[in-house]
């Protein structure tokens, strides 16, 4: 069984949303088409479709998160469904309960999506396998493994500022080690066809055989950013200092940090993604984050509509499957 | 079937490698032990004769890690649940490690183990005594008392000895009582919490790797003791192909050093890990096709001289996990024939030495005198079919643990009788 396997039904409808591996250009594409619809919702006085009115989302995060967890929230909102917010961190699993037995607990209460945030690679698609089959899940993050709707909403950031892929450089800069977002990048730049995508940072951030992810390897930020469309700066976790993986945050931004001087080898009308929060001073000069070239903030409005596509074809597959099993 | 019972088996391929026997012929017991190979002694009636027309006949098989989860884990299994899958399994002898719950680190739990697996009576259970007190990696364990409760052989488990002195200090003391030491090579820091082989499938699922560096500092390490100390020391499931490179390197220069693989780690690899399946979630990880390769050629040439079966069975919900949090390992005695038969059909090895590295050369290892089927030997004899076909299932497995990757697919290679000590403790109902 390949990963993908259990994210779409018998005709290819997106039926979990659990990472981007193994997914069509097609599927991307209706993706990001789908939320071009969407992102006008935000700007109607009654910012609410009710594509899925009656469903019940619930927010299940077993890891800590503010942003996304609220974008879920409201993407959930604005297409009219019922929010559940559970935070469950360790609470639940140090009383001996297992992620099944919370799985099947939330069962019971009816839930048509589960919004799943987890600090264990694998989670989601574990929910998945194990959950009720009327139940969509979309992963907001898994371990190290994938966050895939934030790797469509940059994606959905660099069409709307380039147009195509085919001709993109494309550099993505930080801890790809442990980054689930980096995973999701790369793998949705390579099936929508970006031209060149690289990754830089020292080599302990790089995994091994990062080249079977289809990147080049930089290992210096100036040579790196040369002539790229994009620049996608990843968050360096504090505690990465503790691991031994880097000797200081103040080296790191000597020879990581983005700057304005950094930037000025990139194409001149080159875009800057970040997936938040932000180190400032760490990642990326503040200069930088607030300005011209900067599309940060833009990033976090896509986030809701890229949400409510993702959301709203799960739950059209649901509806499709309910609706012939009434008629069969 | 009372122990005075004269048993033929006849008509059977017999391969006993320790004797350089590969021929038709049949054997007799009697007593318990091997009265004749070829024509019956004199006078010999037997009171009971099997018919192993187009079958093998071999030693009964010596497994060198066997993990029976008795004391301490019988929500797992149980001594007498997996002992009776050994005998199913044609797996008259095994070796289980210290890492049950008290740890084997005393003459009571040590005969608590082989007493209770004697009482059942389907397999014989030879304890590996705790190489330091509690595993706790600190104090050494009363060595020479837990060879005279039975423990043929020291272990650390699966608990890497991160003071390198007391490593020393242990393998010096065992040497003393002549006990070889067992060690399964893993740095603890370079682990670093990994579950996966460091490779393709970590970078592009995202699991913490564990790096081949994690097996090959350490064996280094524990060479080097040996080197200094003359100890005997045993590595157990090597998984990396630079590790046996070292260690045929080190057998060389004459270091008293040897080695198993895990059968798993003869077929499988990263890429099985598929999609997250827990039941390919190994400790050692599976590594990548060239490590299986080199470890191939390692047991072919010699420089592996025993697979076994690293046996874990587990409850369910064990399994029942995202990928790092499932509980490692596989349940494996009744695979680890037609694993090992697989070898065969595919060229790497052939019937003698297939069946020499789950016989008489884990017992060696062990240093019991087992494995080989000459007159006056303990009548320890599994008998297979090696063209028999069967698929392992809730249905057809005998262990507690259903936690293999080979669920549902066909194997070739089923047991047909198993006989310990003389005695038919296995037989296979024909249906």
């Amino acid at each position: 069984m390949t990963l993908s396997d259990i994210q779409l039904d018998g005709r290819g409808n997106l039926k979990h949303f659990l990472t981007i591996e193994g997914l069509s250009r097609e599927l991307l594409t209706e993706i990001l088409d789908q939320t071009e619809g969407f992102l006008g919702v935000a700007e109607q006085a009654v910012k609410k479709v009710p594509l899925c009115r009656g469903k019940i989302v619930a927010n299940l995060f077993f890891e800590t998160s503010t942003r996304t967890r609220t974008t879920f929230e409201l993407a959930a909102k604005r297409l009219s469904a019922d929010v559940l917010n559970l935070n469950i961190d360790t609470s639940a699993t140090a009383k001996g309960e297992t992620l099944l037995d919370t799985l099947r607990n939330l069962e019971a209460m009816h839930v048509d999506m589960f919004v799943v945030r987890h600090a264990v690679s694998g989670a989601a698609h574990f929910i998945a396998e194990h959950a009720n089959p009327h139940i969509s899940i979309i992963n907001a993050g898994d371990g190290r493994h994938s966050h895939p709707t934030q790797g469509m909403l940059d994606m959905f950031t660099i069409r709307r500022h380039k147009g195509d892929f085919t001709d993109l450089c494309v550099a993505v800069v930080g801890d790809i080690l442990h980054s689930r977002v980096a995973r999701s990048q790369l793998l949705a730049l390579n099936t929508l066809g970006a031209g060149e995508v690289r990754v830089i940072a020292p080599r302990t951030l790089i995994p091994t055989h990062m080249e079977t992810l289809g990147v080049r390897v930089f290992h210096d930020l100036r040579e790196g950013v040369r002539d790229a469309d994009v620049i996608v700066m990843l968050r360096l976790q504090r505690e990465r200092m503790r691991g031994a993986m880097l000797p200081s945050e103040h080296e790191y931004f000597q020879l990581f940090g983005l700057t304005e001087e950094r930037l000025s080898t990139a194409k001149p009308d080159a875009i800057v993604m970040h997936p938040g929060p932000i180190n400032r001073g760490v990642e990326m000069a503040s200069q930088v984050a607030d300005g011209r070239r900067s599309v940060i903030l833009e990033q976090v409005s896509n986030g809701i509509a890229v949400r409510m596509a993702v959301m709203s074809m799960c739950i059209g597959t649901q509806n499709l499957h309910a609706q012939e099993e009434t008629r069969g | 079937m009372k122990r005075g019972t004269k048993i033929s088996i006849c008509n059977g391929r017999l391969v006993d490698p320790a004797n350089g026997i590969d021929a038709e012929c049949d054997l007799h017991i009697a007593d318990g032990r091997i009265a004749a190979v070829g024509s019956a002694p004199a006078g010999f009636r037997a009171d009971r004769t099997l018919d192993a027309r187009g079958l093998v006949v071999c030693p009964g098989l010596v497994d060198l890690c066997a993990r029976l989860r008795e004391p301490g884990f019988e929500h797992k299994a149980t001594i007498a649940g997996e002992t009776a899958a050994a005998a199913a399994a044609g797996i008259t002898t095994l070796c289980c490690p210290p890492d049950t719950q008290p740890v084997i680190d005393t003459p009571a739990v040590a005969q608590l183990v082989a007493q209770t697996a004697e009482r059942h009576g389907q397999a014989r259970v030879v304890p590996a005594g705790a190489l330091t007190q509690g595993l706790g990696g600190e104090q050494i364990s009363e060595m020479a008392a837990l060879k005279h409760a039975g423990c043929p052989v020291m272990s650390h488990a699966d608990r890497p000895i991160k003071n390198t002195l007391v490593q020393r200090r242990a393998m010096e003391y065992a040497t003393t009582y002549g006990l070889t030491v067992f060690l399964r090579p893993e740095d603890k820091h370079l682990r670093d919490g990994g579950c996966v082989h460091e490779g393709r499938v970590a970078t592009r699922l995202g699991l913490p790797g564990i790096p081949e560096a994690a097996e090959t500092v350490a064996l280094a390490r524990d060479l080097a003791l040996a080197e200094q100390t003359g100890a005997g020391i045993h590595f157990r499931c090597l998984s990396t192909g630079r590790a046996t490179r070292m260690l045929a390197e080190a057998i060389q220069r004459g270091i008293r050093a040897s080695a198993d693989v895990s059968a798993h780690q003869l077929f499988l690899t990263e890429d099985d890990i598929g999609a997250f399946d827990s039941n390919c979630h190994v400790i050692p990880p599976l590594r990548t096709s060239e490590d299986r390769t080199a470890l191939r050629a390692a047991l072919a040439r010699g420089d592996l001289a025993a697979v076994c079966s690293d046996h874990r069975p587990h409850e369910q919900d064990a399994k029942l996990a995202p990928f790092p949090a499932t509980a490692p390992g596989i349940s494996a005695l009744e695979t680890l024939l037609p694993l090992v038969l697989r070898l065969v059909a595919e060229q790497v090895l052939d019937l003698a030495t297939a069946i020499a590295r789950i016989t008489v050369g884990p017992a060696r290892i062990l240093q019991l005198p087992v494995g080989q089927l000459d007159p006056g030997r303990v009548a320890d004899v599994c008998v297979f079919d090696p063209d028999a076909c069967w698929t392992p299932s809730a249905s057809t497995l005998v262990s507690a643990g259903l936690n293999t990757p080979f669920l549902g697919q066909e194997l070739k290679g089923q047991v047909a009788w198993t006989l310990l000590a003389g005695r038919v403790v296995f037989q296979r109902e024909t249906t």
